[in-house]
């Protein structure tokens, strides 16, 4: 899919979304918000796998935006969604910036590693915190949209609405910036990063941008995740839940902004599929259609998409 | 002095048990470059055999004092079916691929594998007690021990040793070393490094095996099982330096004994203190403790 | 061309929804049967002590009541007349994961009556979404009190006590069969909400019945770690009276196994509040005088009524082995919707009862159980409290019972209505 076309496809998407929705069943609206939602934190995960990062504690930002959003709805009575999802945010990049000075020097298998130790740190405290509810976690205040708590009928659409256009400008702004100088670095650090020192260019300095980016395009899932479930307990900080957002990023492919919101879908309905047909033998399910994916569609279902000749 | 005594003894006990669990997963990534999650699975896969078989044994009416034997029997026998399988079977046609989507892979093959063990052994919980009560205990002042303990710290003992001595003096060994510093070079002077893959995977799968195996007595096994031994193997593996065997070895003795400082002295931190300590050494040696120099290219 | 595909794909996607929904069919009325989303761990650690014997309990009682094979009051067909179909749902997974699982249970599968959970941190995110779903749902195991603590609920109930209960009464038990002063005691629990609150309510609760009595240390091991040397080694060192756990299933099994040889049950009094769960299959491993709890009065410490005779033979006549205490309180759940469901029935003149009608019923209901009598006396009507016991240990004849069997009272064991758990134990247990 060519650059230029993307902001179009994105729009069309947002479009399509709004308008299917109004006739989806509840328990679509619900899937396709998560999907949503897990789609933000690998979009992030995609631009740090485009520099040759995988991060195995993506979950740590996840949390915090959850548990930013969940903390602020608890001690101040803050409902709106908007307002918490943009705690979450912000909260998961203050974090990312300080951490990102350690982490910004590690590459590969390493970075992995550092960054799992760290969310299982968190997972660790949170887990000790009882005021927090430890292991059990808390729930959080319904959402209201602006002041406004919709009709029980509409609060699924509402959200995913919000949460459709939110997700929009996110991928909007992250395809621009993958246009700019330091976004285009990617690719050349993934290849060779000596080489782009000697360009004049700091690889550490992209990395660590992208890194905070990546935190908050986190949490801004997690807070959205949180306040959808309506429910938030230390196993976001887990790395199984990294995990997870790890197969959704390969499952998807990194060849579009679009393509982490595609795999997180497919990966909701696969595992809400297997869940359903084999309760006793879902895991093997799951494990079995992830290998299926990556044996025969290496570059992750979005390569289906990709228009032939074009990169 | 009784208490200090006490943190040395469960540490170097909780050391023994981390460094066979470990063990096997720097060996792999050190020859195949491959993070492996299936080592938990192995690792599960013995435990299981193990109780399953040995307890059946003993029903039987073997001699308890055989069960050790039985224990190593187990894990073998359930390694040398399933890793060449997985081996020959997927993983082969994957090396080309990148780290993260091999490690994927892993990750796809442990799913499946423990839903495999589910249906073969079932959910309920499997213990064999002969073999670690069998050979009685010993008193360090106030404490008693089994003396199971001291075969689980010789095990760890044999299997280091033991692995040191094949990599250093079989040819074997050396050839997995050459492979080891570079891929390329050994495949250009002509060592068959595909069978080289087929070996490190079946040994170091092995090793996890023979961890569970050897553990089984003294837990009980439980679906799950294979999970915790994961990222604990991870970490252990990544302060000693991955590929590194004295660095996996320097690697447990450490976490085992701040662990087992912690829970004597400050319970409270147990929880996330291996995570502290892996962060804490990654701050400050980037690749770990002992780190194989690779050259960096331009 | 690719933007008019994905619009294809997304249109597939679409449809492909709807149509998985269709497939799941809707039931006809009249003595239409009802459909029991059961939920219970299938896969993990918790399947095999719990999940797994909680859910051949599931399967085995549905069975019966659709044979017309349970004793009275029970015996009429399914609920009041209507067959039951059970749809069976896997509680592992994350959070969000069993909530999305829920939403499709309710709202894609037309569910009418959720039943199960035995996970605390499940429960407290399932209830608000059963209050917002507005479905009528059904707790069986878990065990926070903060469910009906935290705020109230319309749509969702408990059958069985809270957590707190198992430590209150070890500590009672602990005041009644300990001869001389307890002076300290150690407590070996799983560091996550349901070993932290059992140690909290264990701790406080003897700081009200042995006052002076002194923590001699608190073991806080991570969920599943199965090596327990360290603690063990630091438990015994501490030489304490009473050592408390609240260990379940593999770390239960494992601290047993490792516990005996280096001598700690013969220090002290050990009390496993889930030791049920293993008394038979590690009888050899437990020696007599350790205190076994059941969670409530649940197997060895089940009333010989004539529910129980049924439910005990029934369940090891099928499954080999005797039910323990997650079976007891699955069938305990699904006999009191039961019961609910035939009152509201019977007040409805015989016609199939409103859901609302049914949570009226519900509401302060007591019932019978092969556990004895449940009232639905707490939490607002919504909240079941049991009496409980314990016993200790004790091999006949080299069979694995139980003696020294203590009863407590309901009352005396869980807090009165409106009463905060944390609060009614710091006040001594008032009324």
């Amino acid at each position: 899919m060519s650059a230029e076309r993307t902001p179009r496809t994105l729009a069309l998407t947002l479009v399509a979304i709004l308008a299917a929705g109004l006739f989806a069943p509840q328990w679509t609206l619900f899937l396709l918000t998560i999907a949503l939602a897990k789609g933000l934190v690998v979009l992030g995960l995609m631009l740090l796998l485009r520099c040759g990062l995988v991060s195995f504690g993506q979950a740590l930002y996840y949390c915090i935006g959850a548990y930013a959003a969940g903390m602020l709805g608890r001690s101040t009575g803050v409902s709106d969604l908007l307002t918490l999802m943009l705690a979450g945010m912000v909260a998961a990049a203050l974090v990312a910036v300080v951490l990102g000075f350690l982490l910004a020097r590690y590459r590969s298998i390493f970075f992995g590693l550092l960054s799992l130790a760290i969310s299982m740190i968190l997972y660790g405290l949170l887990v000790k915190t009882e005021a927090l509810g430890s292991s059990d976690g808390f729930n959080v205040l319904p959402s209201t949209l602006f002041g406004v708590r919709p009709a029980d009928d509409w609060v699924r659409y509402a959200v995913l609405a919000l949460a459709a256009v939110v997700t929009f400008v996110a991928a909007l702004a992250v395809h621009r910036y993958l246009g700019t100088p330091l976004g285009r670095l990617a690719p050349a650090i993934k290849d060779n990063e000596i080489r782009v020192e000697y360009m004049g260019a700091s690889a550490r300095y992209a990395i660590h941008v992208k890194y905070v980016i990546a935190a908050a395009l986190a949490g801004l899932g997690g807070a959205l995740a949180a306040t959808t479930v309506g429910h938030i307990d230390p196993e976001m900080a887990y790395w199984t839940t990294s995990g997870e957002f790890i197969f959704i990023t390969i499952l998807a492919g990194t060849g579009s902004v679009l393509a982490p919101f595609l795999g997180a879908l497919i990966f909701g309905i696969i595992h809400t599929v297997a869940f359903d047909l084999s309760p006793n033998t879902w895991q093997m399910v799951l494990g079995a259609a992830l290998l299926v994916v990556i044996v025969f569609l290496p570059n992750g279902v979005w390569s289906l998409f990709r228009r032939r000749g074009a990169s | 002095m009784e208490q200090f005594l006490a943190v040395l003894i469960d540490g170097i006990i909780y050391s023994a048990w981390l460094f066979v669990a470990a063990i096997g997963l720097t060996l792999i990534y050190g020859v195949m470059k491959i993070v492996n999650v299936t080592h938990g699975s192995f690792y599960a896969l013995g435990a299981y055999a193990a109780a399953s078989i040995t307890g059946a044994l003993l029903a039987k009416g073997m001699p308890p004092s055989l069960s050790y034997v039985v224990l190593l029997g187990s894990a073998l026998l359930v390694t040398l079916v399933v890793a060449p399988l997985i081996e020959r079977g997927i993983l082969r046609f994957m090396y080309v691929k990148d780290e993260v989507v091999i490690l994927l892979i892993t990750y796809a093959l442990f799913l499946i594998l423990e839903d495999a063990i589910k249906l073969v052994w079932g959910v309920s919980p499997y213990f064999i007690a002969e073999p670690y009560g069998l050979l009685g205990s010993f008193d360090v002042f106030d404490l008693t021990y089994p003396y199971y303990n001291l075969i689980l710290v010789g095990v760890a003992i044999v299997c280091g040793v033991g692995l040191a001595w094949m990599l250093g003096r079989t040819r074997t060994g050396k050839l997995l070393v050459a492979v080891i510093h570079d891929t390329e070079v050994s495949r250009a002077m002509g060592i068959n490094v595909e069978r080289m893959y087929l070996f490190t995977f079946t040994f170091g799968s092995l090793l996890a095996a023979i961890g569970g195996a050897f553990t089984a007595p003294t837990v009980s096994v439980v679906p799950g099982l294979g999970v915790e031994v994961i990222v604990l193997s991870f970490a252990v593996v990544v302060i000693g330096g991955l590929g590194s065997l004295p660095g996996a070895a320097l690697g447990a003795v450490i976490v085992g004994l701040v662990r087992s400082a912690t829970i004597h002295f400050l319970p409270q931190v147990e929880l996330f203190v291996i995570y502290l300590v892996m962060a804490m050494v990654l701050a400050f040696r980037p690749r770990g403790l002992f780190s194989i120099a690779e050259a960096r290219k331009i | 061309m690719t933007t008019i595909k994905k619009a294809v794909a997304a249109a597939a996607v679409a449809a492909l929804v709807p149509a998985f929904a269709a497939a799941q069919g809707a039931a006809a009325q009249g003595e239409a049967p009802l459909k029991i989303g059961v939920v219970s761990f299938l896969s993990g650690a918790a399947a095999g002590p719990f999940g797994v014997p909680a859910r051949n309990a599931a399967e085995i009682t549905i069975e019966m009541l659709n044979g017309e094979k349970v004793p009275a009051p029970y015996a009429t067909k399914g609920f009041g007349g209507a067959p039951l179909q059970m749809q069976l749902v896997d509680e592992a997974g994350s959070t969000t994961t069993q909530v999305t699982e829920f939403r499709n249970m309710v709202q894609r599968d037309n569910v009418d009556i959720v039943i199960g959970y035995i996970s605390s941190g499940n429960c407290l995110a399932i209830a608000p979404v059963a209050e917002e779903l507005k479905k009528l749902t059904v707790f069986f195991d878990c065990g926070t009190p903060r469910i009906f603590e935290d705020r109230s609920y319309k749509y969702v109930f408990r059958t069985s006590s809270t957590a707190t209960m198992d430590s209150v009464g070890a500590a009672f038990y602990v005041r009644d069969t300990i001869k001389g002063k307890v002076k300290s005691i150690a407590g070996v629990n799983q560091n996550y909400a349901w070993g932290q609150d059992s140690w909290s309510d264990f701790e406080a609760s003897m700081k009200q019945l042995a006052p002076g009595v002194k923590v001699a240390t608190s073991q806080m091991p991570k969920l599943f770690a199965g090596q327990f040397n360290a603690e063990i080694s630091t438990i015994l060192g501490a030489k304490a009276d009473v050592v408390h756990s609240s260990f379940w299933n593999g770390d239960l099994e494992a601290f047993i196994l490792q516990a005996g040889p280096r001598g700690l049950f013969k220090r002290g009094t050990v009390i496993l509040t889930t030791g049920e769960t293993a008394m038979y299959k590690l009888a050899d491993h437990i020696p007599d005088g350790v205190v076994l709890g059941a969670r409530g009065p649940y197997g060895p410490y089940a009333p010989d009524n004539a529910l129980n005779k049924w439910f005990s033979k029934t369940f090891a006549d099928r499954y080999n082995v005797p039910p323990n205490y997650a079976a007891y309180q699955m069938t305990q759940a699904i006999l009191g919707t039961k019961a609910a469901w035939e009152k509201a029935q019977a007040a409805n003149g015989g016609k199939r009862p409103s859901i609302d009608q049914v949570i009226a019923a519900f509401e302060r209901l007591t019932f019978e159980s092969p556990a004895g009598k449940v009232e639905m006396a707490i939490g607002a009507g919504h909240q079941a409290i049991t009496e409980t016991a314990y016993g200790v240990a004790k091999k006949v004849k080299g069979k694995m019972t139980v003696a020294n069997v203590k009863r407590y009272p309901a009352t005396m064991v869980n807090p009165p209505d409106g009463v905060k758990s944390a609060d009614w134990i710091a006040n001594g247990f008032k009324k």
